[in-house]
């Protein structure tokens, strides 16, 4: 996986990647109570690789690891283990390289808090130029304007302040900005999660135009699988920080393997359901900071046996996809 | 007009809501008319801003100041209850029509066990004793699906998760017996695994105890999946209404058809989703006539003069000028 | 830069603004307002607006002493507040007075704000140790009164300096220790509102691009922790101002050269039993108004910038 030829050397890379959590009390309460330190392990050894030019989706419910993932991405959280590596080079040390660092940028989940609301939009946009000395002068109002305008806003729209937008105009300024250092790579964590469907429609259309217009690579971070099916050429899908299944997406939407993939695609409510009575799967999701022993998901699998509540299983091949599933990889599923 | 007689439960009329602010009076919901059936469901979805849950919170008499009902009517059961006194209406609230919302922590008093809220609310609006009622609650908690429910009926909401809080929102609304419960986006807050068994839920148990249901949401497959109508809303008014089968697949309203192209599905995969452009105008900016008239593709000269009201159209209601003409 | 035409001038967009309208809808806040402005004005403007120069020795006559304000039998429309021992005019020095306590509270609450929001901002963003210490620290002085804080460092100060430099720096070190005395309450502020921006995407955006934290802190946490605590720098304005007034009284603050309110307030406390009320009581008018109107306009300032009220 990670031996490919140097031209095609996949962007972002992620090796076993784990990352812990403390959510002890504070020391001196912990002591008192004679409370063992409490770890929170949101991504137990995540694997993946992203080529060039694509995207890799990232699905799971809340707390399943996927915004940690994508933190990690871009440096905000140093793994715990494991190593993540962009453009072949050590994370942590192609973030200290501002060459490196430029190249990628990430947008956020909610549009009324990734932006400033004390800055007007141009300085918003202009920050990234700014930071990495792009332009100078009049050039940066000019490359301002164009982002703008790239992303469907108007040059006059950097006098306003975010506050004077609505929520999917706020998310074209987020992208404008995370545009302005030139990146070819982008983390998206659920750019979409917070907007109206039909705005939706036309934030997703934009990345996409954007993606082919500028050869971006995207990793995406969504808990709506059509919105992922829509966006990405590969898929990974998490359940309490693992990657339990993962490969082309057409092939996991074709045929999920994984027990909790087709729970997750069993639970969507889609438009196609209309008037149909279905068996809702029970059960919720464990408290990431004692997950149950052995595979994860065996509280709520319907194909549970013994050896998944004691032996965790380990990812395999299994067709197109890799799955992590003992069902799966002793043919039981 | 005598209420009763037919399966009518709730109607509303022409329903005016407004904010006053310094800045003129804005007009939230304008002239909005429906009804649901005894048993029904009824779905009212839109995108935020558009007036949904300012419908729901103008039923149940929960507007927050200073929003205000200037116009129309509201009739459960042929009486008008958006008249009614403060205290006549809580008693409504409680007894007849049951509130569900987005956050079960809203709901929820955090300091009493949810065994004492349940019997409260049993026993302020049914003549049953202590113990009837305990028993009465933790029937309800079992049938609402919290496993356990003799050994939880003392514990505290913070001692659930979030999908079991609603569902003991729900055994809290539906416990005093109402006719009919408004639900504000109860499972947008959940995820999606958890998100199917509240819907189930919910619909199973609107059909056994032959309550009504309106449900707002923005999410148009958790509509189409559990009601029997759905009524969308644009900009404070009603766009379309009618079953959700024939409005899912059939739109009249040509925001309906645009929303409805612009949900991704799950089982095919397109090059690029179809979009409305623009956005939905503010309560400030509502232009003449239509109000999606300067997003519409099929917008013609009357719909910048006229405000449509809502008129036959294939198998629904729409307000567009489109169907005028068949109309007359 | 602007399209003059698009956009209203910055002036009419202020006039415009919420807070500015919510101000010209409140009676208290007018009334305070044009309270404390007219405590400014005299303040600030004594050297031309004071009837008479109450630190001009020369004009000063003792025959002039002890009169009465002015519809009391004997009183001079030249002395409208009358006059005290020396006969130096009250409403003068009032005036005189009044620059001295609202330099001293102005300067010593810049100095409390500064301090405040540099180690609040230090605390909240980096968290851990730096917090543990700061907010220990904080807690700490919080649990003593701050004037008690302020007598303590005023002493500690005094002792350090040489008796030559005393009484000319006797300004600066009142100012320095009520700004001690009161930058707790600003770095708890701050911290607690740093938390949750820290938290925020757009903190996030920045750190992606490789925002350093000073930066960070400084272009965009602090603008947008800076509301509440302008409130609670508003209402510590008229305690600090209380604060120096207690001090000058108990005669640790400044001297009767430079006499500011509570100066002014002790030295008529000496002839108040002896009848001459006027040389006490105006100057505590004008300390308890002030003060009082610097105070409702900083809750109408609360009640304005908080978003759930309006």
């Amino acid at each position: 996986m990670s031996d490919a030829m140097a031209a095609d050397r996949p962007v972002l890379e992620a090796e076993h990647v784990t990352r812990v959590f403390d959510v002890s009390r504070p020391m001196l309460a912990r002591l008192m109570a004679g409370e063992k330190k409490r770890m929170l392990r949101a991504v137990d050894d995540a694997s993946f690789a992203i080529r060039r030019g694509t995207t890799l989706s990232l699905v799971g419910e809340s707390g399943c690891g996927k915004s940690t993932v994508a933190r990690m991405a871009v440096g905000l959280y140093a793994p715990s283990a494991g190593a993540m590596r962009f453009e072949g080079c050590e994370l942590s040390a192609a973030r200290r390289d501002a060459a490196l660092r430029r190249r990628m940028n990430m947008i956020f989940q909610d549009p009324y808090a990734s932006l400033n609301p004390r800055w007007r939009v141009r300085d918003i946009v202009a920050e990234p130029i700014r930071a990495f000395r792009l332009a100078r002068g009049a050039a940066v109002s000019e490359r301002v304007a164009e982002l703008l305008v790239q992303v469907g806003l108007s040059a006059a729209d950097g006098q306003k302040y975010p506050h004077e937008f609505s929520g999917g105009q706020r998310q074209r300024v987020s992208i404008a900005r995370a545009l302005a250092s030139e990146p070819e790579f982008l983390v998206c964590d659920e750019p979409t999660s917070a907007l109206d469907v039909s705005v939706q429609a036309q934030i997703l259309n934009l990345m996409k135009g954007l993606q082919e217009r500028l050869g971006l690579t995207y990793l995406f971070i969504s808990h709506n699988l059509a919105v992922v099916r829509h966006m990405s050429e590969r898929l990974g899908v998490m359940y309490l920080g693992r990657i339990v299944e993962m490969g082309k997406a057409e092939a996991i939407f074709s045929k999920p393997q994984h027990p909790y993939t087709r729970l997750l695609l069993e639970a969507i409510p889609d438009l196609e359901m209309v008037g149909r009575a279905r068996t809702p799967v029970g059960g919720e999701v464990p408290s990431p900071i004692a997950p149950p022993p052995g595979c994860a998901f065996h509280p709520r699998c319907p194909l549970a046996r013994e050896k998944c509540r004691s032996v965790r299983p380990e990812t395999a091949r299994a067709g197109e996809v890799e799955v992590a599933c003992h069902a799966v990889a002793e043919g039981w599923g | 007009m005598a209420g009763g007689a037919d399966a009518t439960l709730l109607e509303v009329r022409d329903l005016v809501v407004e904010f006053p602010t310094r800045r003129g009076v804005l007009r939230a919901l304008d002239g909005i008319s429906f009804s649901i059936a005894r048993g029904e469901v009824l779905g009212v979805v839109g995108e935020s801003g558009a007036g949904k849950s300012l419908t729901g919170a103008a039923i149940i008499g929960l507007l927050e100041p200073p929003g205000r009902v200037v116009g129309g009517e509201i009739r459960l059961d042929g009486q008008r209850i958006d008249n009614l006194p403060q205290a006549a209406m809580r008693k409504v609230r409680g007894k007849r029509i049951g509130a569900i919302f987005q956050d079960p922590l809203t709901t929820l008093n955090p300091l009493l066990s949810i065994g004492r809220q349940l019997v409260e609310t049993i026993r302020t609006h049914l003549p049953l004793s202590e113990s009837e009622a305990r028993e009465r609650a933790i029937s309800w908690l079992e049938e609402v699906g919290i496993p356990a429910a003799r050994q939880r009926i003392d514990a505290y909401p913070h001692e659930f998760s979030g999908g079991m809080r609603q569902r003991v929102v729900i055994a809290l609304a539906l416990c005093a017996e109402p006719e009919m419960v408004v639900a504000d986006e109860p499972t947008t807050a959940l995820d999606v695994s958890i998100q199917a068994q509240i819907i189930a839920l919910m619909k199973r148990l609107a059909a056994e105890h032959g309550t009504a249901v309106m449900l707002v949401t923005h999410d148009m497959g958790v509509i189409a999946e559990t009601c029997d109508r759905v009524a969308v809303m644009y900009a404070g008014r009603i766009a379309e209404i009618g079953p959700v089968r024939e409005v899912v697949k059939h739109p009249s309203h040509p925001y309906t058809s645009g929303l409805m192209a612009s949900i991704p599905a799950l089982d095919r995969k397109v090059a690029r989703l179809a979009q409305i452009e623009g956005a939905m105008p503010r309560l400030t900016t509502i232009p003449r006539g239509c109000a999606f008239n300067p997003r519409c593709p099929k917008a013609m000269d009357v719909c910048r003069q006229e405000k449509p009201g809502l008129r036959p159209a294939g198998a629904t209601m729409a307000a567009c000028h489109l169907y005028e003409v068949e109309n007359v | 830069m602007s399209g003059a035409t698009a956009s209203p001038g910055r002036l009419a967009r202020a006039w415009d603004s919420d807070i500015a309208w919510s101000f010209r809808h409140s009676p208290v806040a007018l009334v305070s307002g044009f309270a404390v402005l007219v405590c400014f004005v005299g303040a600030f403007g004594c050297g031309f607006l004071a009837p008479h120069d109450p630190f001009n020795l020369a004009s000063l006559s003792l025959s002039n002493s002890f009169l009465p304000p002015v519809p009391l039998k004997g009183s001079s429309w030249s002395f409208v507040f009358g006059t005290d021992d020396q006969g130096r005019d009250v409403l003068s020095a009032i005036m005189y007075g009044t620059r001295i306590s609202l330099i001293v509270g102005f300067a010593a609450i810049a100095m409390a704000l500064s301090l405040g929001i540099a180690l609040g901002l230090l605390a909240g963003y980096f968290g851990g140790v730096t917090d543990a210490v700061l907010m220990r620290a904080a807690d700490v002085q919080l649990s003593f009164p701050s004037l008690l804080i302020a007598l303590l460092v005023d002493g500690i100060v005094r002792a350090l300096l040489p008796r030559g430099a005393q009484n000319a720096l006797e300004l600066y070190v009142l100012i320095f220790a009520i700004g001690i005395a009161r930058w707790p309450q600003f770095a708890r502020t701050v911290r607690g509102s740093t938390l949750v921006e820290r938290g925020r995407e757009y903190v996030m955006a920045a750190r992606v691009i490789g925002i350093g934290p000073v930066r960070i802190m400084a272009s965009h946490i602090l603008p947008n922790v800076l509301g509440p605590v302008l409130v609670l720098a508003t209402i510590n304005l008229g305690l600090a101002i209380l604060d120096e007034a207690t001090l000058s009284f108990l005669g640790l603050g400044l001297p009767p050269t430079q006499p500011s309110l509570g100066t002014l307030i002790s030295n008529g406390n000496n002839f108040l039993y002896s009848g001459d009320w006027w040389i006490t009581v105006f100057p505590g008018i004008v300390l308890a108004g002030m003060v009082l109107a610097i105070n409702l306009l900083g809750d109408w300032l609360r009640d304005a910038l908080n978003p759930r009220l309006r």
